[in-house]
């Protein structure tokens, strides 16, 4: 065993470099002689371009070259892909919304990029940006999903009726109906899931060179993936295939927001190639609100069916999703996952969901934060908050009574997920402890006494990581003093190259100083995608095959150097032995005599882990304000095996944070008549705070992942799950205790708290 | 940002000349106001006149029952001041509550009120304690020197030169703050001067004003419940994302009542 093995806190081996700003992100590629672009963005929400007239543009200091719609036009440049087909309920194929790099005829959303300008340096482009006279002709524009959907409300896409562009069913319906009509008792809710912002501390980035040699190019952009960009840009695109690398250095957060091609990186690849030089690109904070692409937005009507015994027959939903103005990505893939997280950990007969998909003129919506789990559990657990009160069963009971039990793993839930493991009842009854949930009553009373009302919010949750699409790849080199990892995925802050040492520290039995970690360059890297919480699982496991593969490669060779039949030699901690002596020699050895070993696996399992877990927060409200304060907060995952606990409670926390930003905080709010971002900058868009946050009790309960050889189940959006339904249950608690009232929507403001107390 | 000229003036002298030369050039401060409208090309001064090297710009005073502060003296150094912080606590919270940590260290004094922006909080500070603005013409009483919404009584190329506020008895400032930007949704400064009292609130309407009827109350009775009865009408008050002006109006009486029992202690 390596003193830094699996299983053990190691300091992120990261932070030296980036904490003393010694990293490199995009934007630090600043090469003489490269042009700095500027994007000119639409401000108007929906209008036609009725021309676009350059030339003073052109004639600026500066200026390199100005590019529009028309330029990429006939450059005949394709369109960026959504890569999620979806089957509307009547087996028509869901609507398109081909999305340029530059609009070419038309702007849809505020920030649709008009045109690029190219010049000596930023100041000058942004000058010469101004000179550019756009004609536009502004059309009527809707930004509120539900709206959209209305007959009469102004439509984005001249094909697509009603803005809708998929509309479906999931689930059994049928069987979903036949439960409620049975029911006892049906408990409905009506709420948003509020639309965010990702901002990440890096902004996006693109640095285009070019190498007149190869003709080739190379895009530096901060990213979640380097395979996948490569083929969505290089391919489909600017159709140059592999005369496109992309290269990810340092990523200052993502969060999913940078696993989706924006318009900027295939622009910026283009103009450096029409230019054959270098072309660097940095959003700015501004920007970033109206382009990045953002999460959520949804209008949801959903219902909860259950027997006189209090037991879980069936949850429906009817679920307005918004998708912006293009269909990004993954977009239409997110909200089905309301769908597979509707059952949450409970034993349902069955689930339904009515998914429709609407666009308006806002960012694209794409996977974030979570990415359809919080959405669909924030649903159930809302629900049967609402239940336990209107039953008047305690909300732990009432989900103990319904939880799914160990006996009966493998699980099939009403939506089809096979959940392989997971100890809910036991998870739920060491959260209550942890919490002191039975001393509640007397904080309450203590509240009271200061003026204070006190709420408690229990929330359990489960997520889907893992599986198959898209593959990941590691590859392992060793050579004659140092092994080289390479993922497929790109670090964004959450500590890859630690946990990957520390894994293929144990796999090979070498020494976590003597192994390197390459990432980020889709030469070297070729599959991999970061997000859906799924390093852990999905590299991980790589990892360990790839790294048993290279021991079997060097089996030959260190035969021959042990003069021994290879089924004699066995290999441990570093060492390939002769079995029953102490002739030995290292994997080291034997890789320089063999002139390098190395192995390549691709991992496409397809088997699916269900972290899960329990939030519980407690709330003080001050009734005279509505401001909510959170004085304790409890957390029991269940991640199956803790690869680094100190790594894995930092996710816990920032994906915790971040559940808190949305419940509280957060919101992206456009204007209902000209669908402007009303929250497009810091002084408007809340973000939660170190100070808005109680320090977290946090503990773990895990069970083993049956699916994987590591017995990981992932942990990054696992805190943005479990936050939004345990802090709004908590209002809701002293809500209801006040006023009866049994639903508030995200973010629940001062202002909304204040305004529910005093209704 | 558009490009612009930079100069750093030795002496007020200076600053004032190359002022009334320009009619476009801005007197930099802290920049935290300025620069950042500047990098969204939402102000395009010609030159930028810095303040920084003018060393009498950043003294603290205390004497004859008032507090002399420098225009140019950051937030940091007015909540760090021992003796601030003995005459009139109220303002160093008040300018330890603004902003963040990097915002205290830069932004100053004279360039938050000459900005006058309608949710800063030392407009609260100035009007509640009766401050008088002086510039390198004049002395203005904070009573007429702030306009409304970004607007103050300085006339172009004046400077502020320093601010002096009055030592009252006791005194404090509550803010609500905007959970997106930390200025004030609501802030209100209670200072009790003996037989006068004055009450300004800021971050509720288009600029800071008093509340003549708390005031009176006070005056009567220096208690919580003085003011707890009694009601701003929310007419003319913002009404934004952030808060409607019904809340604002019902946060400038929870809010006064709060400072006064701060004040009592
Ligand atoms: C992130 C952030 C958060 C903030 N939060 C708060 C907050 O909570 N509360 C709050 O009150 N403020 C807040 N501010 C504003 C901050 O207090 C600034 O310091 C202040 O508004 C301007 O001061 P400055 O010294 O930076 O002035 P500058 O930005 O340099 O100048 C502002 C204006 O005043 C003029 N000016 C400056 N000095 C003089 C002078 N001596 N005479 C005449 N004119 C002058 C300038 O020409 C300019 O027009 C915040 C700012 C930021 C960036």
């Amino acid at each position: 065993m390596t003193k830094f093995a699996i299983g053990q806190t190691v300091h992120r081996l990261e932070d030296p470099t980036l904490l003393q700003g010694q990293g490199c992100y995009t934007d630090d590629l600043r090469p003489q002689g490269a042009g700095h672009a500027f994007v000119l963005r639409s401000p108007h929400a929906h209008a036609i371009i009725r021309g676009i007239d350059t030339r003073a543009a052109q004639a600026a200091p500066g200026v390199i070259a100005v590019l529009t719609g028309k330029d990429a036009k006939a450059d005949d440049l394709g369109y960026l892909p959504c890569i999620v087909p979806v089957k509307n309920h009547d087996g028509t194929p869901r609507g398109d919304t081909p999305r340029p790099v530059l609009a070419f005829d038309r702007v849809r959303h505020v920030g649709d990029p008009v045109a690029l300008v190219v010049a000596a340096t930023y100041h000058a482009a942004r000058d010469a940006a101004e000179l550019i006279d756009v004609d536009y002709e502004p059309l009527p524009a809707v930004a509120d999903v539900f709206a959209a959907a209305q007959p009469g409300a102004p439509q984005v896409w001249p094909g697509i009726s009603n803005n809708i562009v998929a509309d479906l069913h999931m689930g059994s319906k049928d069987a979903t109906d036949a439960a409620f009509a049975r029911a006892a008792h049906v408990v409905k809710i009506e709420l948003i899931q509020n639309r965010l912002v990702a901002n990440p501390m890096e902004p996006r980035a693109a640095f285009a060179e070019y190498d007149p040699a190869t003709d080739r190019s190379t895009l530096h952009t901060s990213s979640q993936s380097v395979a996948m960009l490569r083929a969505h840009i290089g391919d489909i695109v600017l159709k140059i295939g592999d005369k496109l690398r992309v290269r990810s250095g340092n990523v200052g957060g993502a969060f999913g927001m940078k696993a989706m091609q924006h318009p900027e990186q295939p622009m910026i690849v283009w103009a450096s190639r029409r230019l054959k030089r270098a072309v660097r690109w940095t959003s700015d904070r501004s920007e970033g609100f109206l382009t990045d692409v953002q999460g959520r937005d949804h209008k949801v009507f959903a219902e909860l069916a259950l027997d006189r015994g209090g037991r879980f027959l069936a949850v429906r939903a009817t679920v307005y999703a918004g998708m912006g103005a293009y269909l990004s990505q993954f977009a239409p893939m997110i909200p089905q996952s309301v769908h597979s997280m509707m059952p949450s950990v409970y034993a349902f007969e069955a689930a339904h969901l009515h998914l429709i998909e609407v666009t308006t003129n806002t960012v694209p919506v794409d996977a974030y934060r979570g990415a359809g789990r919080p959405e669909g559990i924030y649903v159930t657990e809302r629900l049967i908050d609402i239940a336990a009160r209107q039953l008047g069963i305690a909300p732990d009971e009432l989900r103990r009574r319904n939880f799914i039990k160990l006996s009966q793993l493998p699980y099939k839930t009403a939506a089809g997920l096979v959940y392989d493991s997971g100890d809910f009842e036991g998870l739920q009854a060491k959260a209550l402890k942890e919490a002191d949930w039975d001393g509640f009553p007397a904080r309450r009373a203590a509240s009271e006494s200061r003026g204070k009302l006190r709420g408690i919010g229990l929330t359990m949750y489960v997520e889907r990581c893992g599986g198959a699409a898209p593959p990941d790849s590691v590859a392992i080199k060793v050579n004659r003093d140092r092994v080289t990892v390479l993922p497929g995925t790109v670090d964004n802050g959450q500590g890859h190259t630690t946990v990957l040492k520390q894994m293929v520290s144990e796999y090979l039995g070498v020494d976590m100083e003597k192994i390197d970690v390459s990432q980020g360059d889709s030469d070297a890297n070729p599959f991999g995608l970061t997000g859906g919480s799924r390093f852990a699982v999905v590299t991980g496991t790589a990892a360990s095959i790839a790294s048993n593969e290279v021991i079997d490669k060097g089996m030959e060779q260190a035969a021959k150097m042990l003069e021994a039949a290879a089924a004699d030699i066995e290999y441990r901690d570093g060492d390939y032995k002769v079995k029953g002596t102490d002739r030995r020699t290292t994997l080291f050895d034997v890789a320089g005599a063999a002139g390098g070993l190395e192995a390549l696996h691709i991992k496409n399992t397809g088997a699916l882990t269900f972290p899960n877990g329990c939030h519980i927060a407690e709330v003080e409200i001050d009734p005279q304000t509505g401001v909510t304060t959170i004085e304790r907060y409890t957390i029991v995952d269940d991640f199956g095996r803790a690869l680094n606990p100190m790594l894995l409670l930092g996710q816990v926390h920032g994906g915790t944070v971040q559940g808190i930003g949305q419940a509280l905080f957060e919101h992206a709010v456009y204007d209902n008549d000209s669908a402007q971002l009303l929250t497009g900058s810091f002084m408007d868009y809340a973000m939660p705070r170190a100070d808005d946050v109680p320090s977290f009790n946090t503990s773990f309960h895990h069970t083993p992942c049956v699916t994987n050889p590591l017995g990981v189940k992932g942990a990054g959006e696992a805190g943005s799950v479990g936050a939004p339904p345990a802090i709004i249950n908590a209002i809701v608690d002293v809500l209801y205790a006040k006023k009866g009232i049994t639903h508030i929507d995200m973010p629940a403001t001062r202002e909304k708290v204040w305004r529910a107390l005093n209704s | 940002m558009y490009a612009f000229k930079y100069q750093r003036a030795r002496t007020l002298a200076d600053a004032a000349a190359v002022l009334g030369k320009d009619g476009d050039a801005k007197v930099l401060a802290g920049g935290q106001s300025l620069v950042a409208a500047m990098k969204l090309r939402l102000a395009q001064p010609s030159a930028l006149v810095d303040l920084g090297g003018i060393g009498e710009l950043q003294q603290i005073k205390v004497e004859g029952g008032a507090v002399t502060i420098g225009a140019m003296t950051t937030h940091a150094a007015v909540a760090a001041s021992a003796e601030v912080k003995k005459a009139i606590p109220a303002l160093a919270a008040l300018a330890g509550g603004i902003g963040d940590r990097q915002v205290r260290n830069v932004g100053t004094i004279g360039g938050s009120i000459a900005n006058n922006d309608p949710a800063a909080d030392y407009p609260a500070g100035c009007l509640g304690l009766g401050a008088t603005i002086a510039t390198n013409k004049r002395k203005i009483s904070s009573d007429t020197f702030f306009k409304g919404l970004y607007e103050t009584a300085l006339e172009t190329g004046e400077i502020i030169t320093t601010v002096s506020f009055q030592v009252p008895r006791r005194a404090a400032y509550i803010k609500f703050k905007n959970q997106a930007s930390r200025f004030a949704i609501v802030g209100v400064f209670v200072a009790d001067f003996g037989p006068s009292v004055r009450v300004a609130v800021t971050g509720a309407g288009p600029g800071v004003f008093r509340i003549a009827e708390m005031e009176k109350a006070l005056a009567a009775k220096f208690a919580p419940d003085a003011v707890a009865g009694i009601s701003v009408p929310a007419e003319g008050l913002n009404s934004d994302l952030h808060a409607q002006a019904d809340y604002r109006a019902h946060l400038i009486t929870v809010l006064s009542r709060r400072a006064v029992e701060a004040a009592l202690g």
